[in-house]
């Protein structure tokens, strides 16, 4: 079966399930909507889900932009300067150990209502999976390659064997940080929009709940489950079309 | 000895290893261990494995600094700038065509990269048509192949080649023997093997580095020029014999 064969059986089985269960428990539409209910509401709300949705996504691809620039200049930075690993590696350990929860609602104090703050959210969950394993790609060069550069070189041209080398080497570990922020981006963006907004999925979902819509909160969270997995499978398409020579990458659906 | 190199410092030259000192795990692998390696020649190490044959190359090499004394060219120089590394393993940068990976050296100090040649070598060591093609598409064989061409490319007269064909099988090797015999005609050749008929059929020069601290001892070659026919000549007797010398040693190691 192919990939995206498995894909669509796997919706179809969740949403089979969900239905069984509606079924099966008898539960009232306005706790546990079906899944007939929940698309129709979809599409009857399509034009509105979607306004909020664009809000969602643009934060979850800004944080994306910033969070993923600013990891790769500091696992370079670190790779390349000892200094840099001894005040950069503590702040990279820091970004991660605080929860986002925590500092959600500073951050909507400081930025505001607005994108700034969700984006904000966004850029500091994802920025440590991208640091952190491509950091780790870049000390994990092979040893020899560096020696036969070594020779070559004489040790002369340490940003040319980084550049030529080492990142080439470490682009299938930055992959698999990408692919992991690209998972927990959403999280970043939703939690800043339950802190404080006027506009998103997150926020949506929030209206809706209080109002007890569930059949439009649903909705709103379909569209975000199937946003965070269009992302996730844009990225891993595009880090296997950068990174063609490493095999183990094309083995993470096997068939 | 007096070949001349087709190098552009048109001069071969002795490799003097001069009273060197190395511990390894804190056992002392060489005691003032001394040697002059024959100009335009190739000579052979053979050893039981972790005797120290490796360590000997990289410390020529320049990749491992020996606690003392030093290693330097015939003419008392330095020998950084004038070695070539070839490893057992081809060591091709897996994103670079064949190409591309010929001309890594003057990639990585930035010189322009003589296209010609890269195409001439590639020809030479029979993968013209190959030239764009990335490592996972060429065989183990024509991959050290590569590796080879990469070598030549950096056009230095001291070659220094640890197991260079251990990793391919038994016809690829044979031929491989060949041609790296007559691509490398008129350099300073040094060859780690474990291999005694590879070194038979291909060293002006045979030295066995055995005991703790290592000691080099000279064999002797078969008669004629390299690449020998196995079976042509003194080879049989002179393989009876360093085969004897081998095992000889290897009863006086710790392993």
């Amino acid at each position: 079966m192919t990939a995206a064969g498995r894909i669509i059986a796997t919706v179809i089985g969740l949403l089979v399930l969900w239905q069984l269960v509606v079924w099966a428990t008898g539960a009232p539409p306005y706790l546990l909507p079906s899944p007939l209910d929940t698309v129709s509401t979809l599409i009857e709300r399509a034009g509105f889900i979607a306004g909020h949705a664009a809000v969602t996504l643009a934060e979850i691809l800004a944080g994306l932009v910033i969070g993923a620039t600013i990891g790769v200049a500091s696992a370079i930075l670190i790779a390349l300067f000892r200094p840099a690993r001894r005040w950069l590696l503590p702040v990279l350990v820091t970004s991660q150990v605080i929860p986002v929860f925590a500092i959600a609602p500073l951050l909507v104090l400081w930025l505001g209502y607005g994108m700034a703050s969700k984006v904000g959210m966004a850029t500091l969950i994802i920025y440590f999976p991208v640091a952190s394993s491509f950091l780790d790609g870049l000390r994990r060069t092979d040893p020899r390659w560096l020696d036969l550069a070594r020779t070559m070189t004489g040790g002369t041209r340490p940003l040319a064997v980084l550049w030529q080398i080492r990142i080439p080497a470490a682009l299938p570990a930055l992959g698999s940080g990408l692919r992991v922020a690209a998972a927990v981006a959403p999280i970043g963006a939703v939690v800043g929009e339950w802190v404080g907004s006027g506009a998103g999925l997150g926020y949506l979902m929030l209206q809706a709940n209080a109002r007890v819509q569930i059949d439009l909160m649903f909705a709103a969270l379909l569209t975000l489950a199937a946003m965070a997995v269009a992302l996730y499978f844009l990225i891993d398409f595009a880090v296997r079309r950068a990174v063609p020579w490493q095999r183990e990458t094309t083995t993470a659906l096997p068939s | 000895m007096s070949l001349t190199t087709p190098d552009k410092t048109g001069q071969s030259i002795d490799v003097v290893v001069e009273s060197l000192v190395l511990a390894f795990d804190g056992a002392p692998l060489f005691d003032a261990l001394s040697a002059r390696f024959a100009a335009g020649a190739i000579t052979c190490l053979l050893g039981p494995s972790g005797g120290g044959k490796s360590t000997l190359l990289r410390a020529i090499a320049g990749l491992t600094r020996p606690t003392q004394g030093t290693v330097h060219g015939g003419d008392g120089a330095p020998l950084d700038g004038r070695i070539a590394y070839m490893d057992q393993s081809d060591l091709l940068l897996p994103w670079l065509s064949a190409r591309d990976n010929v001309a890594l050296g003057a990639r990585l100090r930035g010189e322009p990269v003589d296209r010609i040649a890269v195409d001439r070598l590639l020809d030479r060591v029979g993968l013209a048509g190959h030239e764009g093609k990335t490592p996972d598409a060429l065989s183990g064989g024509m991959r050290q192949r590569v590796a080879l061409a990469r070598t030549l490319m950096e056009d230095r007269p001291v070659v220094l080649m640890d197991e260079p064909f251990s990793a391919v099988d038994a016809l690829t090797r044979y031929r491989l023997q060949d041609l790296a015999c007559e691509l490398l005609r008129g350099r300073t050749v040094i060859m780690v093997t474990h291999d005694p008929q590879e070194a038979l059929r291909l060293g002006h020069h045979l030295f066995v580095l055995s005991g703790t601290p290592a000691r080099l001892q000279p064999a002797q070659a078969p008669d004629g020029a390299p690449p020998r026919a196995p079976s042509a000549g003194d080879l049989p007797a002179r393989h009876e014999a360093l085969l004897q010398a081998l095992s000889a040693n290897a009863g006086t190691l710790p392993r």
